[in-house]
């Protein structure tokens, strides 16, 4: 029994190892600016917004989801339902468009319905860049201090928004001003 | 005659990457203003990750994302940025893993060194088995080798 203890002892690490990385997500990265400040930006805006042009400086002081979206990501309609939701419930959504067309984002909205407070558009991707965005949709929640406090890759699901969204904006609500 | 003209030709496109200025193998066509900064940019296209196609370097993908980043680095080579910063701004926003090269770092000690410290303690402990002695046999053992190995 010595003799296959070591070895066996060692094998059954490695198979820990594995069977751990075997429910790893690959798709998934995580993001090195949970816990950071946002990235500051100023970009155009598109209507149906009031201003002309979005300053990210205008949410300080309030807790809101940031959702990278585009007319042409199919996973975002999987997710609009909900994102329309969450909106009519009064949670703050900042819709980042993401590498589209201004006509076409509008008619998208039009058509799927509109939560956003407010539409920067980054026409080449260079915001979405210093958000290390690499696939659309993806949505952050930022809280009143401006810092990242969860990042989502991927379209939203009730499962996510019940088991990451509600508890940190619970506590953000306790933490707020 | 048709040798030299195989050669010639030959010659002269072994010759396109030593061209200064051009990067082959891109998708885009970029100038650079030197051949360090052409240098850099090549490595580094080489050494970072596309997030898209997690598979590929940011040289071979045809994601868009890979078409972004690169246009990123080479705005920062252009700049005169030095490799280290380039690869700071992007791990700061992509996290170690757009490259290909982990930076070295507490968290990622364990991933540098472990393959040595396996290969060592593997070493080690063959070392230290080939030394024991072998256990005496028992006498009905020691009947059955004499009889395996063809012994009065």
């Amino acid at each position: 029994m010595n003799r296959f203890g070591i070895p066996l002892a060692a094998f059954a690490v490695v198979l820990a190892f594995l069977a751990a990385g075997l429910k790893l997500n690959p798709r998934e990265l995580p993001s090195p600016l949970i816990g950071r400040p946002a990235p500051a930006f100023r970009l155009p805006a598109l209507p149906p917004a009031a201003d002309p042009a979005f300053d990210s400086a205008q949410m300080q002081g309030r807790v809101y989801l940031l959702n990278v979206w585009a007319s042409w990501c199919a996973a975002c309609l999987d997710e609009h339902p909900l994102l329309n939701q969450l909106a009519a419930a009064g949670m703050q959504i900042i819709g980042l468009n993401y590498k589209d067309d201004g006509a076409d984002a509008a008619a998208w909205l039009a058509r799927f319905g509109n939560p956003y407070a407010h539409i920067p558009v980054d026409r080449d991707g260079r915001i979405g860049l210093e958000f290390g965005v690499y696939g659309v949709p993806e949505t952050y929640l930022i809280d009143a201090g401006g810092i990242i406090r969860f990042k989502h890759i991927g379209p939203l699901t009730a499962e996510v928004v019940r088991r990451e969204l509600l508890p940190r904006l619970a506590q953000l609500g306790g933490e707020s001003s | 005659m048709k040798r030299l003209a195989r050669l010639a030709v030959a010659a002269a496109v072994a010759a396109i990457p030593l061209a200064p200025g051009a990067a082959v193998a891109q998708v885009e066509a970029v100038q650079f203003a030197t051949a360090q900064q052409e240098a850099l940019y090549r490595d580094l296209l080489d050494e970072l990750r596309c997030l898209v196609c997690a598979n590929q370097s940011l040289a071979d993908s045809n994601a868009d994302l890979a078409g972004d980043l690169r246009a990123r680095v080479y705005e920062m080579v252009a700049a005169g940025e030095s490799r280290a910063a380039i690869v700071d701004y992007l791990a700061a926003r992509y996290g170690d893993y757009v490259l290909y090269r982990p930076r070295l770092a507490p968290a990622t000690w364990f991933l540098w060194f472990a393959p040595l410290a396996v290969v060592i303690a593997g070493v080690a402990f063959v070392l230290v088995l080939s030394r024991r002695r072998p256990r005496p046999l028992d006498p009905a053992q020691a009947r059955k080798a004499r009889r395996l190995l063809g012994e009065p």
